[in-house]
């Protein structure tokens, strides 16, 4: 028991040391969640802290747990001052010692983060501990708290222009710093409050509902989300419109690939193939430049883009037709790194550009207006996803859909139902290929400019990241997957560069937890619930290998 | 049988245009008589260099396939933390003078911190990442792999920086052999001699241990095997400690001959010396050896003789071409490999 609790913590505070040497740690102290009160990076590391002692249980284990977890980040601060890690370790420079100690110096900074460590782990364990109706209360206080911190300059940017009583609040809430300690009080007893009250009324219609209204009480709140989403640039300006452009591009791309990928099960890592001929094919129709083959309005373009993917994505995937699981991942990532090759080579380069690219594409334009700026690019996005993404919800209940799906659950048996295997396959390459060329094409024009180097396998990666968090299979799953992994790092500017490792353990993290995703589709989740059923029935038999091909 | 239809075509057609490269490239190439013979000897000896490393890293592959049914996709990962940990060992050896006079002891001390390092967290992602996934059918397993890559290559991004990192080079290893007119870099001569020791030794353990008895026992058949007694967590751990030794020390080798280091430089090799293992035919150990060769030469002879004779301009470039296009015509055309047909019989 004591046993389990300590190793519970010492396994959460090698995670810590983690986020500490790669250097999260200290980029995240440097945004306040409260003004000289809490950074981002200290609550990071009460979060460990109380994780731990959390899943340890009972609060005398969640004390040793919380302890524990104090433990290896305090053996790193004790061998940083004695060792000179920094010269290998970029990380763990002085600035990370002063954080962790939070200056008092080395033997009063152990005692703080263990003993500190000690006191998160009990309260995380007693919180586990407490009613649900207190839990109601105080995570979506907590959680709140933290985004008003951490956004704090993207929200007074939108509220800077408010004068009188609104502005007051705001002031109230806010310095030009970050939120004021009585400001983060108010929005936590505020939304807390809130939580609970709606929360109930909520629970209670719910209750009341008959099960085939819950799918319509989903539509509704997908609607007020989706027109939240569609208003928000036009009242927050042109930095939160740039982001949404790219966040649209991914879910345009992102349902691409879940027609192959989340119905077909056709794993593609090189996707990112049709996205760069849907952008060098708007390239070299529209611009003003010695490669462009024609001077073209985008307009007139965009299907031309659209269409050669389709052929692009048909030619793409009959080599592989044969090609089965883990095998068609690998061939794939194969194409997309040789048709990157080809595009960065001076073989290629009188007709691409090469490693220069295409300049000088202009923007669309819609009679005189120039869509110029990121919020009109924004607008033409959501046309295209929306357009997309009735496409692709109808693609889903279609009979193509239900024969992706058979594909998807077993080849063989797909067939011999009568299912025509090339056929459809060549659909879901050729279909999901239309949706990223026109992401392309949105692309290039936003850029006004292509380069190879734009292309990276990364994308590809990216949105199987995107549609995994947000569940395969689900269109919802991946407009939820594009905010959290793409627009949410970009809004964090300076963790930017950690966004990958933060991919990389969502991959793991998803895959081990909630393979289904956060939003996942209906289908999928009855399956897999269904799957855990079999599972279990047959625990007892040994090692199964994978997947006979 | 004899009806024909699209797929085939097509299929037909991509052979076709391959063959037809490679000849009249070949052709077009001895005829224009461009390269002299210690230029294509340098092709040929960094070919070997080249391929010997990557047949150590396929050697990883092709074993955790055996043993898993799982594309390591990390492996190429496991690679780099080899190359990373010889890295900075090398550099205060080679300040110090240490490296210079002591060649052996000082390659001895690199490659032993290299093996320590890799194979440590290969064991390490087999524990936290794999091991759940032992039973799961599907893409989970292979998508967890992706990430476990993406994670390996950014923690050592986030640890020692994003730059390009250059891998000291010492006196000894710039000089060259003479034979029979040629000239043989002592580096080449080096890494394949080592490599080729080192992948004898590993023949040996899979081939006459208990322990590599075990393995060769499960990727026959995991469930047999255990019925057996054979405990699979201890062979699976096994193969992780063996293909990570054989990563780590095909990183040091690999920044040796390229001379730098940094955080993605796994990632095409990895991929690469997949292609090698199912060249081979996955879980065939010696043809995992001939297919890192096999895609070694293509690669460094390929782009000057099919290339060349064609009329393209800087054919180096397409180096990496010509290697996923090989990766590519395998897993279409033969999946089993060129040595697998056992494997291929039971994967059928």
């Amino acid at each position: 028991m004591m046993r389990r609790a300590v190793l519970i913590g010492l396994a959460f505070g090698a995670g810590a040391v983690h986020i500490a040497a790669v250097g999260v740690l200290l980029a995240m102290h440097q945004r306040w969640i409260i003004v000289d009160a809490l950074s981002l990076g200290q609550g990071a590391l009460l979060l460990i802290a109380g994780g731990a002692g959390a899943t340890a249980g009972r609060p005398l284990s969640g004390l040793l747990a919380g302890a524990a977890a104090g433990v290896p980040i305090a053996a790193l601060v004790v061998l940083m001052s004695f060792v000179p890690l920094h010269a290998i370790f970029i990380a763990l420079s002085p600035d990370l010692l002063d954080m962790l100690t939070l200056n008092f110096g080395l033997s009063a900074g152990v005692g703080i983060l263990i003993g500190g460590g000690a006191i998160a782990g009990v309260l995380g364990a007693a919180l586990r501990a407490t009613p649900a109706i207190v839990r109601r209360a105080i995570f979506p206080g907590a959680i709140a708290v933290a985004v008003a911190g951490v956004f704090q300059e993207l929200i007074q940017l939108i509220f800077q222009q408010y004068e009188g009583p609104i502005g007051d609040f705001r002031d109230f809430l806010y310095t030009w710093e970050g939120l004021t300690p009585q400001g983060a009080v108010t929005i936590f007893i505020l939304t807390a409050l809130c939580s609970e009250v709606i929360g109930s009324v909520w629970r209670r219609r719910v209750e009341r509902m008959a099960v085939r209204d819950h799918r319509r009480e989903r539509m509704v709140r997908a609607g007020i989300a989706l027109l939240v989403l569609a208003l928000l640039p036009a009242v927050a300006g042109s930095y939160i419109g740039q982001v949404l452009v790219l966040v649209g591009l991914y879910i345009l791309m992102g349902m691409g690939l879940n027609l192959e990928v989340g119905l077909a099960g056709l794993l593609d890592l090189g996707f990112v193939a049709f996205f760069a001929v849907g952008a060098y094919t708007t390239a070299l129709l529209t611009a003003d430049a010695s490669h462009a083959l024609a001077h073209l309005s985008y307009w007139a373009a965009m299907p031309v883009a659209v269409f050669l993917s389709i052929i692009v994505g048909v030619l793409f995937g009959l080599p592989v037709l044969g090609v089965r699981g883990d095998y068609l991942a690998v061939a794939t990532l194969g194409l997309g790194e040789i048709v990157r090759v080809i595009v960065q080579s001076d073989f290629a380069a009188p007709l691409l550009g090469g490693a220069q690219g295409i300049l000088q594409i202009p923007k669309p334009q819609l009679g005189d207006f120039v869509l110029r700026s990121p919020v009109s690019l924004f607008y033409l996005t959501l046309v295209a996803s929306a357009a997309a993404a009735f496409v692709a919800w109808r693609l889903e209940n279609s009979r193509l859909g239900r024969a992706w799906m058979a594909l998807r659950d077993d080849e063989d048996v797909a067939q011999a139902l009568g299912i025509n295997l090339v056929r459809s396959k060549l659909l879901a390459y050729g279909l999901g290929a239309a949706f990223a060329g026109l992401a392309g094409s949105i692309f290039a024009t936003m850029l006004t400019s292509v380069y190879p180097s734009s292309f990276q396998l990364l994308i590809s990666i990216n949105v199987l990241a995107l549609i995994i968090v947000g569940g395969m299979g689900s269109l919802p799953g991946v407009v939820l997957g594009s905010i959290a992994l793409i627009g949410l790092p970009e809004l964090l500017r300076e963790f930017g560069e950690y966004r990958y490792l933060f991919y990389g353990a969502v991959l793991i993290v998803m895959m081990r937890l909630r393979p289904e995703g956060l939003w996942p589709s209906d289908v999928r989740q009855r399956e897999l619930h269904a799957a855990d059923e079999t599972l279990a029935l047959d625990a007892g038999a040994d090692a199964v290998p994978a997947q006979p091909r | 049988m004899a009806r024909f239809n699209a797929v085939d075509v097509v299929l037909w057609a991509m052979r076709i245009a391959v063959v037809a490269v490679v000849v009249i490239g070949t052709a077009g190439t001895l005829i224009k008589g461009r390269y002299n013979a210690a230029q294509w000897f340098d092709f040929v000896m960094f070919g070997l260099t080249i391929g010997s490393i990557y047949a150590q890293i396929a050697l990883g592959y092709t074993m955790v396939y055996g043993v898993l049914r799982l594309i390591n996709f990390a492996h190429g990962d496991i690679v780099m933390t080899g190359a990373f940990a010889g890295y900075f060992v090398a550099t205060p050896l080679d300040r110090s003078g240490f490296l210079e006079s002591h060649p052996v002891l000082g390659m001895a001390a690199i490659l032993a911190v290299a093996i320590t390092v890799s194979t440590s967290i290969a064991v390490l992602t087999e524990r936290i990442a794999y091991r759940p996934f032992r039973r799961v059918v599907g893409l989970a397993p292979l998508i967890c792999a992706i990430g476990v890559s993406f994670f390996l290559e950014q923690t050592f991004r986030g640890m020692f920086g994003s730059a390009v990192k250059s891998y000291p080079e010492p006196q000894w290893e710039r000089a060259a052999f003479h034979v029979l007119g040629f000239n043989v870099p002592r580096v080449d001569v080096l890494v394949i001699g080592l490599a080729l020791v080192f992948m004898g030794v590993l023949y040996l353990i899979v081939q006459r241990t208990r322990m590599g008895t075990a393995m060769r026992a499960v990727a026959e058949d995991g469930e047999a095997a255990a019925l057996m007694g054979i405990d699979v967590n201890k062979v699976v751990v096994f193969t992780f400690i063996l293909g990570g030794a054989m990563a780590g020390i095909a990183g040091v080798f690999y920044a040796f001959v390229y001379k730098q280091v940094y955080f993605l430089m796994g990632f095409t090799p990895g991929i690469k010396a997949f292609g090698a293992a199912v060249l081979g035919g996955i879980g065939n150990i010696p043809g995992a050896m001939l297919g890192g060769f096999f895609l070694g030469m293509v690669e460094s002879v390929g782009p000057t003789l099919f290339l060349d004779g064609l009329g393209i301009p800087a054919p180096y470039q397409l180096r990496d071409l010509i290697a996923f296009t090989l990766l590519i015509m395998v897993l279409i055309f033969r999946p089993q490999g060129l040595l697998g047909e056992r494997m291929a019989r039971r994967r059928a």
